[in-house]
């Protein structure tokens, strides 16, 4: 009850109860997506809204044709039923329509796949200079592939390899990144900088608008990378290497929980990724090549502001 | 058929019944194992209602709490090791939850208790096509049954008793890597005695749907519930073999040495789940089309009307069950398949929708022009048409693989699948259990307990599976024990959504009790003229034997 309570002062408070959408994790009493910090969630979400603008009136049409042969045709209004039991006319416009809001579905839904899954061709980008084209980045293009591997471990914690990055002795940057909550008397307390359940000790750590490739796998059972923020989701599996790409436009802290059951701990296996500006990144990656992860990670503690306004909030 | 048009049926005068033991333990009439299968189902259905009470009660504030306190019961233990077996245990519930109410509530409910009730009563035969065979598939599935809890009892090998990786089974999490205790074992062995349980029923449905039809029934003119079950056979008799391979592979990989979702060996994971859903995907049509038969008849019924557009009606199941087959891998977007083939997935799972458009409409225009009597199974059917059709329009949006990377593994894919089986197929079960109910047991219920269960549990599971929606949005997985907190507002609307829902379930029980002690005769046609199948034509209860002179159906007869 007092959840109920606290939602409806928070409403009143604010005006709306989701005035104060939190970026990058989920919102109490949230009752839609997290706001976008990719385009590829950001047309997730468009698509989305496209959808509810199917299934809704669908849902309401049958809805109320349901309540009207309720009141039209119920015994006392309609004492003598009729007996037909076939109109060829209204059958085909009940298949044929159907069909046809598929197909108005299917388009959006494969172009939003294929952008999705189609790992960007970085050197036609580059070439192409189309600023114009609100899915690609031609500056960022210019820039490479960052490629981080994220393995699941069968102790509930995710490995980041950074692939391209060798420290002093030629191995991959790597490091184990933990939760730091799991249900118990001992954890520390949650705070905003550390939200319950979704904060780890060692976060993974890209820059803003650059072309990240992640890359899954897992080491004993299957567990599932996801940043809802980021719309990408993508199983890590024994014996197989999956891959995927995104790109964040904005600065900030952004949170996911692994979505595939992998046993006991199987809330307790967060991902926090913190985006940084590049050169925050580089310094970063400077201290990691030296083996000193607690300073690195000091270092992303707090994110430098970022001059240039960003993409997504000049559409805005 | 209108019933003048089925020109002769006779009864044995001895209605000669067999002495409890030899009845209800030896029975191979139809009649009796149907009520077998359904007293069976209730018992399983308090099992898996109770888990997920366990769930709802874990999940209903922040922190892990309810369950911990039952550690401490169970094993004895206290402070953080009762917290760690609390998680594992939480994935046990989840688990047994899922494979008792689809294994031995819903399947057996549907498929062995109004299947074999309904389906030779429907089509004039006296009995099954093999009595015998029928009551092995019913000691069979009470068999898995108990093998399925002694599973459940048994160490799993995750510190607490009881395998905790989820219905679907996934190695390597069931394989010996995740679960090395002998709760596994016993799982595949319950479920490979279930699947031929299920393989034998479907093998005596089809061989009696297609042979012992009364005279001048031809398949068109069969009742849409005998065709749903025909359906339901086949998918059951494709399906179900593909699982037993799946799970003996799993059984060899734990115990022989064989290594097929191994990796380390050159085996696969992701093989596993191709081979699983290929049974699973089938399996969840085999759970909703008996359901979308029942709520043919009833609408019929009480709308006075015959069914609208009846081939349409039965080749839309046709076509969904084929579909059904196709389309295996859209619950397995994000595990690393080529895009191509996620695209043939989204368009060959948008398909379905246009026969399950064609069922609901086709139920409305049926209800159109009609003179409807809301009796309590006709309101059950009523709810069931909508809330069907949210559960279908939220299936649409996760047949896109670009939005189910989004939503796969979250609340709102639970939302998704409870719509359509826990507010579909038992709703369906509902409606028909109100609809058969004096047939089957010759007593009249309550209908103001009918009508109050209904309104209750309307409420309660639109209360408890809506918000699940929101949930899985904002980005909750499922199969998580604890949540951050900004999930506790709907996760706590959902927990009271389930404690309304056990109003409704003692509604039930107190209906049932209540039919039973006062015994007010039932008729043999409570429905008036909108009844037109032949169950209509037999007293209530039925005699033992019935249609010793076999009906015929006219040749004018039909739709």
């Amino acid at each position: 009850m007092r959840y109920v309570l606290a939602w409806i002062s928070a409403a009143l408070m604010t005006g709306s109860a989701f005035a104060q959408e939190l970026v990058g994790q989920p919102t109490p009493g949230a009752i839609g997506f997290q706001p976008a910090a990719t385009r590829i969630m950001e047309r997730v979400n468009d698509f989305h809204n496209y959808l509810l603008w199917f299934i809704v009136p669908i849902t309401i049409f049958v809805l109320a044709l349901l309540i009207w042969v309720c009141v039209r045709y119920n015994k006392r209004a309609n004492p003598e039923p009729r007996k037909f039991s076939h109109n060829t006319t209204i059958e085909i416009v009940w298949t044929a329509v159907p069909v046809i809001i598929l197909v108005l579905i299917a388009g959006p839904s494969f172009s939003n796949l294929f952008y999705q899954e189609n790992e960007p061709d970085l050197e036609a980008i580059a070439q192409s200079g189309d600023m114009d084209d609100p899915n690609i980045y031609v500056d960022a293009a210019q820039e490479g592939w960052i490629t981080v591997k994220a393995e699941g471990m069968g102790n509930w914690a995710w490995t980041y390899y950074y692939m391209d990055e060798l420290d002093s002795e030629g191995f991959p940057i790597q490091y184990v990144s933990n939760g730091i909550h799991y249900g118990l008397p001992t954890d520390p307390p949650a705070t905003p900088e550390k939200p319950l359940y979704l904060a780890t000790d060692y976060p993974m750590v890209i820059p803003v608008n650059r072309y990240i490739r992640y890359q899954t796998t897992s080491d004993r059972v299957i567990h599932s990378w996801t940043v809802p923020a980021f719309g990408v989701k993508t199983d890590a599996v024994p014996g197989r290497l999956n891959e995927g790409w995104f790109l964040v436009e904005e600065t900030g802290v952004y949170y996911g929980q692994c979505s595939e059951l992998c046993g006991k701990n199987h809330a307790f296996m967060p991902i926090e990724v913190r985006v940084v500006p590049q050169d925050q990144y580089d310094r970063w990656i400077e201290v990691m090549k030296t083996g000193d992860v607690d300073a690195a990670t000091e270092l992303v503690q707090v994110i430098d502001p970022i001059g240039e306004a960003t993409r997504l909030a000049s559409v805005e | 058929m209108p019933m003048d048009q089925v020109a002769a049926h006779g009864h044995d005068a001895h209605d000669h019944k067999p002495g409890f033991f030899t009845r209800w333990f030896f029975s191979t009439n139809h009649k009796d194992i149907g009520t077998l299968y359904l007293v069976f189902a209730l018992i399983a259905g308090i099992v898996g209602y109770s888990l997920s009470g366990l769930i709802r009660l874990e999940l209903a504030e922040p922190g892990i709490g309810p369950l911990t306190g039952l550690m401490e019961v169970l094993y004895g233990t206290t402070g953080q090791q009762a917290i760690e077996q609390a998680k594992s245990f939480y994935n046990v519930v989840i688990t047994y939850h899922g494979l008792i109410m689809i294994f031995f509530m819903v399947m057996p409910a549907l498929i062995g208790g109004f299947g074999n009730w309904f389906v030779p009563l429907m089509i004039g035969a006296p009995d099954m096509a093999f009595p015998r065979m029928n009551n092995i598939s019913f000691w069979l599935t009470v068999v898995a049954f108990i093998l399925a809890m002694i599973s459940f009892l048994v160490p799993g090998g995750n510190g607490v008793n009881g395998f905790g990786g989820g219905w679907v089974l996934y190695p390597p999490l069931s394989s010996t890597a995740g679960h090395a205790g002998p709760s596994m074992d016993l799982l595949i062995l319950s479920l490979h005695t279930a699947g031929i349980a299920s393989i034998l029923g479907a093998i005596n449905f089809i061989v009696t749907i297609l042979n012992m039809r009364a005279p001048g029934m031809t398949l068109h003119k069969m009742p849409l519930f005998a065709w749903s079950m025909l359906v339901t056979a086949v998918l059951l008799l494709l399906a179900l073999p593909v699982l037993a391979g799946a799970l003996t592979m799993l059984l060899t990989d734990r115990n022989f040495g064989s290594q097929f979702f191994d990796p380390s060996g050159g085996g696969d994971p992701i093989m596993f789940q191709h081979l699983f859903w290929f049974f699973g995907h089938p399996e969840v049509y085999i759970m909703i089309l008996p359901a979308f038969g029942i709520i043919s008849h009833i609408v019929s019924t009480f709308s006075k009307k015959p069914i609208f557009g009846y081939l349409g009606m039965a080749y839309a199941m046709v076509s969904i069950g084929a579909i059904g087959f196709i389309v295996w891998a859209h619950h397995m977007y994000t595990v690393g398949m080529p895009s191509d083939m996620k695209a043939y997935f989204v368009a060959a799972t948008m398909v379905i929708a246009v026969p399950t458009g064609i069922k609901i409409f086709s139920w409305i225009a049926t209800m159109w022009g009609g003179s409807i009597d809301f009796s309590v199974p006709m309101v059950w059917a009523i709810g069931f048409i909508f809330l069907f059709t949210v559960g279908g329009v939220t299936g649409v949006v996760l047949a896109n693989a670009g939005i189910d990377h989004a939503l796969h593994d979250t609340y709102y894919v639970v939302a998704h699948f409870h719509y359509v089986l826990s507010l579909g197929a038992v709703f369906g079960l509902f409606a028909g259990w109100y609809y058969w109910y004096e047939k089957m047991f010759g007593v009249k219920y309550n209908k103001f307990i009918g009508y109050l269960h209904f309104w209750v549990m309307f409420a309660a599971s639109n209360l408890i599976f809506f918000p699940q929606h929101f949930l899985g949005l904002n980005g909750m997985p499922r199969r998580y024990v604890d949540y951050p907190e900004a999930f506790s507002l709907w996760n706590y609307v959902s927990s009271m959504g389930y404690a309304l829902s056990m109003v409704a379930t003692l509604l039930f029980f107190f209906g049932v009790i209540e039919s039973m002690l006062r015994r007010r005769k039932a008729e043999a046609n409570p429905w008036g003229e909108g009844a037109t199948t032949l169950e209509w034509t037999l007293p209530s209860p039925p005699p033992f034997h019935q249609f010793n002179e076999l009906p015929v159906v006219k040749n004018e007869a039909g739709h």
